[in-house]
């Protein structure tokens, strides 16, 4: 297996070298590829939806560019780093993989980046949330679309504190996420003139949490953060609420929060809640448009990492088009080139570290009372531009930045 | 302020009270699990899933039928204890006079089958459901604010132990099984119906787990996993409180949430360990566990 996988390392290595400077698409297709969650934690997120959003994007080509036919590709990597790496190889090897996107879990995200770009192949990142992409491991090859760690805690920290919530306590959870989550929302708090006062850091998967809830409460904070994700969240705000923190005046806020999350809790439980997206359906009516294209084959709403897919896609697909080649290196620049133009990317544009910068939105969950539907959950408080949103190009650790 | 043990006295109080209420579910778990390892002699891997099925079982009613929580209460158990005694006809009987290890990895692999199917058709995310207008809202004890149904919980876990502890130990029927554990081949030969009075067991085992996930959907997820995070934790409770022991099963399920709640206020960082610690160091003292018998 390993000198099996070793050789066609070294193969697709010479091939690459030759492929490269050929012009046109190779193997005669396009195939994009995504290794992604498909029956873990995050595959309601992620999975299904994001290979219906990708098809979606594909089928408004027709299922050709440049009069080739344009293939998908899905596998579950189970959250497993390695697994997303193995899956991806294969790919490259056998299928004539031309560019990953998607990529459940920041781990597998991360690994599989690496990979595709020591093959001259596109990455997009979409359901991953770490800036390491953008940061310390950017490449030229590799993009990051939806969002990002930063942007989230930015976004929510920086509003509620200058809304005079300027003490601040972490309920964090106890792994690489929740410290990076907390770091950068606490630099923000600060900068800001807040203050965090304390913090307390759960193991992964809990499922009580009333304990750390009664000590954000005798610390007195005006906010309580949620440095936390998935089910750890939403267990979290659903026991606050019935804790009666909430009601006593003190504000919970979770960070990285999809419309799944708040359709989960229960809107009732979750009301009140302010939270940063990249997109939300009833927002207007293009946004509404791709819901509802989406809806007929998903049954369910798109959120930020489903549009995200779709977006990012498309925009693959164009900048194919325009380049006249499938090549990594010239399809990246053309992506760079290229405007972005759709629904979702609202005044996007690709930054040289490979962050897809776009206005973001900060929203508050309707109370129960005045949603219109099942998924009308969000009401758009205010639209946090690209620039303010993001990590500024100042303070990247990226390789590619010329600071 | 006057401090107790480090931290403010509300907040120590807070603390041992929500151990306690965590406490009450690991009790009317272990509950379950300790009734079938004592008459069934099987390690069942499929407890956390059965729990799981509870509390999808009150949603499927609530949303599909429109039967509220109350009836959820008593209708969910009988269901799933029914479908218990189906597993049981159909699997587990073949399984005993085999090693503990075959019924260990048949109840394991059903775990994963039941759990794949609910994560098929329901996804990852969890499903809503309401705490009964009835238990609502809370009571301010002065060091802390106590939500009803959590009251309620602790409430109803200890009449639940109390009357399984009833049933086994001070009525007829419960002479029976305790017999049946002692010498199956004598019970029968008094002209009892053996195999009947297994499924029954089985189908008590099973029915309190389903009980405990209709309690639990109100304040946890209603999630295809929510068995699964839980039913090594049940399993270290067990053992501590010594196998196929309901007293030890259930005091070891008060103890452990106890000692998680003060870890958490102490040192939330161990709080998913300590409950092994405390496992080790039990099976160092008492091999056999708090209220075992020895072998």
């Amino acid at each position: 297996m390993h000198i099996k996988s070793l050789a066609g390392v070294t193969l697709a290595s010479l091939l690459t070298c030759t492929t490269a400077l050929a012009a046109g698409i190779s193997d005669d297709k396009v195939v994009i590829g995504m290794p992604s969650d498909f029956s873990g934690i995050y595959a309601d997120l992620t999975g299904k939806g994001s290979a219906i959003a990708a098809q979606m994007a594909i089928d408004e080509f027709g299922g050709k560019v440049l009069g080739k036919p344009i293939e998908l590709l899905t596998g579950d990597h189970h959250l497993k780093a390695d697994v997303a790496v193995g899956i991806t190889r294969e790919w490259l090897d056998r299928k004539g993989l031309d560019a990953v996107v998607d990529i459940a879990a920041s781990s597998a995200a991360l690994a599989v980046t690496k990979l595709m770009t020591e093959r001259g192949k596109i990455t997009i990142n979409n359901a991953a949330g770490t800036t390491r992409l953008t940061g310390k491991d950017c490449s030229a090859l590799s993009f990051h679309w939806a969002y990002d760690t930063f942007a989230l805690a930015n976004g929510v920290a920086k509003a509620m504190t200058l809304e005079g919530n300027d003490t601040w306590f972490f309920i964090t959870a106890d792994y690489a996420f929740g410290y990076s989550m907390e770091a950068d929302a606490k630099q923000v708090i600060e900068a800001n003139g807040g203050k965090v006062i304390g913090s307390v850091r759960h193991p992964l998967s809990g499922s009580d949490f009333s304990s750390y809830l009664l000590q954000a409460q005798a610390s007195g904070a005006k906010v309580i953060g949620a440095a936390n994700a998935g089910s750890d969240l939403r267990n979290t705000i659903k026991q606050a609420k019935e804790f009666g923190i909430t009601s006593s005046g003190q504000k919970l806020t979770g960070m990285i929060f999809f419309i799944d999350d708040a359709r989960a809790i229960g809107v009732k439980e979750a009301a009140g809640l302010s939270v940063l997206v990249g997109y939300y359906w009833n927002r207007n009516d293009e946004s509404r448009a791709f819901a509802k294209r989406f809806e007929e084959k998903a049954n369910k709403k798109p959120n930020t990492i489903h549009a995200g897919v779709y977006s990012a896609t498309l925009h693959y697909l164009r900048a194919i088009e325009s380049a006249g080649t499938d090549d990594g290196q010239a399809v990246a620049e053309h992506m760079r080139k290229l405007k972005i133009d759709d629904f979702f990317a609202i005044n996007g544009f690709i930054r040289e570290d490979g962050r897809m910068v776009h206005d973001m939105f900060l929203v508050k969950i309707k109370p129960a009372n005045e949603a219109e539907s099942d998924w009308d959950v969000f009401e758009v408080v205010r639209t946090l531009p690209g620039n303010e949103a993001y990590r500024p190009l100042s303070e990247s650790e990226c390789a590619l930045v010329k600071n | 302020m006057a401090e107790l043990l480090g931290m403010p006295p509300q907040l120590f109080f807070g603390q041992l009270l929500l151990g306690l209420i965590n406490g009450a579910f690991y009790a009317m778990l272990s509950l379950g699990l300790a009734i079938i390892f004592g008459m069934l002699q099987i390690v069942n891997f499929a407890h956390g899933a059965t729990y799981m099925v509870g509390a999808f079982g009150a949603w499927m009613l609530m949303n599909y039928l429109g039967i509220g929580f109350w009836p959820a209460l008593i209708l969910t158990p009988l269901i799933v204890a029914l479908l218990g005694v189906i597993l049981e006809r159909l699997v587990l009987k073949h399984l005993y006079d085999l090693d503990h290890l075959y019924g260990m990895l048949a109840t394991f692999g059903l775990a994963l089958i039941i759990e794949g199917l609910f994560r098929q058709a329901y996804g990852i995310s969890g499903l809503p459901y309401e705490i009964p207008t009835q238990l609502q809202g809370g009571t301010n004890l002065g060091f802390m604010f106590l939500p009803n149904y959590r009251a309620f919980v602790v409430l109803m876990s200890i009449i639940l132990c109390f009357g399984t502890w009833y049933l086994i130990e001070r009525t007829k029927m419960g002479m029976y099984l305790r017999a049946t554990t002692e010498n199956r081949e004598l019970v029968r030969a008094f002209g009892i119906k053996v195999p009947r009075l297994i499924t029954a067991t089985f189908a008590l085992g099973v029915g309190l787990a389903a009980f405990a996930g209709v309690m639990a959907a109100p304040i946890y997820q209603v999630n295809p996993l929510m068995g699964n995070n839980l039913i090594i934790v049940i399993f270290a409770v067990v053992v501590i409180g010594g196998m196929g022991s309901i007293l030890g099963a259930t005091l070891a399920g008060y103890l452990v949430g106890l000692v998680e709640g003060l870890t958490k206020a102490y040192y939330p960082e161990a709080s998913s360990t300590v409950v092994f610690i405390l496992m080790i160091i039990v099976l160092i003292v008492r091999p056999s566990g708090l209220f075992g018998k020895e072998q």
